[in-house]
């Protein structure tokens, strides 16, 4: 489990920036912030350490009273999303309840981070789409059969068609992670985070972004 | 089209001046840095310009050339750094803001109109 220092924040979209050298990088921007710790996890007291993040501000008569008091305690105004964060003990003594997550005290630009996020729902979709499969002929003689996914098993033997075959059905909506993207560009004051490539998820979703748990830079192995 | 202004902003920043105000059908003389290992050097593209791509900092030029007898065709990042320069060699007439009908002339049917001849 990957349990490296990271963010949550909102997908705004994609652009492209031109690098030190010149050519082009195509950038998924994620703004993070200001993100704000609104309660801790510890070893001691809950078994596990992580650390309780807010992001995004709601309204005082939104919130519900059992969350206004968790907000009340930690002396924050209360927040959009409420997440935790399962990061390692060290990670989590490095910040109080009320203080604010800098951006650039975890990632530098031209190191490699995950992304996880929820993909976007594309409803009930055929195989075609689903599975990738390449659907039937055209033509000698098909009629009602273009876009089917073939036999779905044989007759007596075993008699019953297997589990987890691929066949039309709900697609999309599901958590994906990526793995090993570049940083591009680290904008604490704006608490913007320019990841190079895409990253699952509508816009204006949330998205988990920490450092990378295989891809290292170079100098790092 | 970006509607979202955290993200026009980033785009704001990189949009650069200086080139010319050329238009589809203008002859150009494109200065490109290209780099080989650790020298850079500038390499002259000189042709018509196809198209124009206008968006914001996303926007991009096709340009064409005949090069030996063959057609060559350079999309250019309109505010990419490595452009050094954009010369206007000719101004020409044309009545479409996409040219790509000249890849499929040859020889003297394919030259522009002169603005300077009319």
């Amino acid at each position: 489990m990957n349990q490296n220092p990271g963010v949550f924040g909102k997908k705004l979209g994609m652009t492209q920036i031109f690098g030190a050298d010149g050519n082009v990088q195509r950038v998924t921007v994620v703004e993070t912030g200001p993100l704000v710790v609104v309660g801790k996890r510890t070893q001691e007291k809950d078994g596990y350490s992580a650390l309780i993040l807010g992001l995004g501000e709601r309204a005082e008569r939104k919130v519900n009273k059992a969350r206004a008091g968790a907000f009340k305690k930690a002396n924050v105004t209360p927040k959009q999303h409420v997440k935790e964060l399962r990061v390692a003990a060290d990670f989590v003594a490095k910040y109080e309840v009320g203080a604010t997550v800098k951006l650039d005290e975890i990632f530098t630009a031209g190191k490699f981070v995950d992304a996880r996020g929820v993909t976007r729902g594309r409803g009930f979709t055929g195989v075609m789409r689903r599975w990738s499969f390449a659907g039937g002929v055209g033509s000698h003689g098909t009629h009602e059969y273009f876009r089917h996914g073939g036999s779905i098993g044989t007759n007596m033997t075993p008699g019953r068609t297997l589990p987890n075959l691929k066949m039309p059905g709900h697609y999309g909506a599901e958590t994906v992670s990526v793995l090993g993207l570049k940083v591009a560009r680290v904008d604490a004051e704006k608490n913007l985070l320019l990841i190079e490539g895409g990253i699952p998820g509508s816009k204006n979703s949330l998205v988990l972004i920490r450092q990378a748990v295989k891809k290292k830079t170079k100098n790092e192995k | 089209m970006h509607t979202i202004p955290k993200i026009a902003e980033i785009e704001s920043a990189q949009l650069r001046t200086g080139l010319p105000d050329f238009r589809v059908g203008d002859t150009v003389r494109v200065h490109y840095r290209i780099v080989e290992g650790d020298k850079d050097r500038v390499q002259v593209f000189q042709g018509v310009v196809l198209k124009r791509h206008r968006a914001g900092a996303r926007s991009t030029f096709t340009v064409r050339k005949i090069s030996f007898n063959v057609g060559v065709e350079r999309v250019f990042l309109s505010h990419s750094p490595r452009i050094e320069k954009v010369e206007v060699v000719a101004k020409g007439v044309v009545r479409r803001a996409r040219l790509f009908y000249l890849r499929d002339l040859a020889g003297k049917a394919a030259r522009v109109r002169d603005q300077k001849d009319n």
